[in-house]
């Protein structure tokens, strides 16, 4: 048997604007492969955004934009590197 | 950043940020509107917005599209003349609870009555929001308001039902917790035709979550997602809300009737001799 290495490759990616976020955490907690994590810095109104903690399980369900009540944040799909 | 928020060409970005609270659900509907209208695949210039005073009364401002912003109560009038000006206008009014069945009351159960065609989204906050935190039509008994500090004692009203019992031909309840459901209601909202008539509930954690001992927005909308139960064609008499009681959600009634107009032309083209149907001025 030969250890083999899974790779996982992120089907999706998330894209924040930290500045438009005002530290709800809809996004966190409802995340369901739990991407997001809530951020120690502050954006300039002194909010705490979220920032992409496990990169790779995201799956672009875009769920996170849904929920985003300030149009903060937003999740897309990546194509396939063949 | 080379990609683009798809839901920005929808919106009048130079508003944004928008003034509503940190954890207000109000956004989230927004944002599910938006995925509904574009998954119906209507011609934005077909679709108009009208909404009343309050804090869901700013959608209309936010959203790039014909939007009204009308004085309080009055969302219902107004969108009733912009629809039978022009019947092939889809009029989506988009309002709160204090501006729809409060003060703008008697126009939403006239509305219904008639079965204009109208999609209403009511957000339900159970409070009057902007004007702070006052008792609402809809407030659960013994729930704390700024104007009933000893606890609700008015009986509220049960929105569904009463949207049923007064002839809404569509009748549905979600939260905010349900985004894709409320994407396909609104979605059913829009393209059905007569009073259909949707229900949000949705958090106002600055001032009926943080006076009720609920928490803020995020701890609200967990509120929802562990208190409510989904029944597809419950009797809407069953699902009125109690204070921190369970949310019955899910489409209640969906039924045929013929609209205003319907019902007009085919009375006047039976008796007047030589009708020539009403379909608008433009």
């Amino acid at each position: 048997m030969t250890d083999v290495a899974i790779k996982k490759e992120p089907r999706g990616a998330v894209l924040i604007t930290a500045e438009r976020c005002k530290g709800c955490g809809f996004c966190v907690e409802f995340c369901p492969t739990k991407v997001l994590s809530m951020s120690d810095e502050y954006n300039s109104k002194g909010y705490h955004f979220p920032k992409v903690a496990v990169p790779e399980s995201c799956s672009g369900c875009d769920l996170c934009g849904m929920y985003c009540p300030d149009f903060a944040i937003f999740g897309i799909r990546l194509k396939k590197s063949a | 950043m080379s990609e683009r928020n798809i839901i920005e060409e929808y919106l009048r970005m130079d508003r944004i940020p928008h003034i509503w609270c940190p954890g207000c659900g109000l956004g989230t509907t927004v944002n599910c509107f938006i995925r509904a209208l574009q998954q119906t695949k209507l011609p934005l210039d077909n679709i108009s917005i009208v909404s009343g005073i309050g804090c869901t009364g700013r959608v209309a401002g936010y959203l790039k599209l014909n939007s009204f912003h009308t004085t309080h109560g009055r969302a219902i009038p107004f969108a009733i003349g912009l629809q039978l000006t022009n019947p092939k206008l889809k009029v989506v009014v988009y309002s709160g609870d204090g501006d729809l069945v409060s003060i703008g009351g008697n126009h939403f159960i006239q509305a219904a009555r008639r079965n204009m065609d109208l999609a209403i989204i009511c957000v339900n906050n159970f409070t009057y929001g902007m004007t702070g935190g006052q008792v609402a039509p809809t407030t659960p008994v013994d729930a704390v308001a700024t104007t009933t500090p000893y606890g609700n004692f008015e009986e509220p009203f049960n929105l569904p039902h009463l949207a049923d019992s007064v002839g809404a031909v569509y009748v549905a309840r979600w939260t905010t917790y349900h985004v894709m459901q409320l994407t396909r209601a609104m979605k059913e909202v829009i393209q059905k035709k007569g009073f259909s008539f949707l229900e949000i509930i949705s958090p106002c954690p600055t001032l009926y979550g943080r006076r009720n001992k609920i928490g803020d927005g995020l701890e609200m909308m967990k509120f929802y997602k562990e208190n409510s139960e989904i029944r597809n064609g419950a009797n809407t008499k069953d699902v009125a809300i109690g204070f921190k009681g369970p949310i019955i959600c899910g489409k209640f009634v969906d039924k045929e009737r013929p609209t205003f107009l319907e019902n007009m032309n085919q009375k006047l083209s039976e008796r007047i001799p030589n009708y020539k149907p009403y379909n608008g001025l433009v």
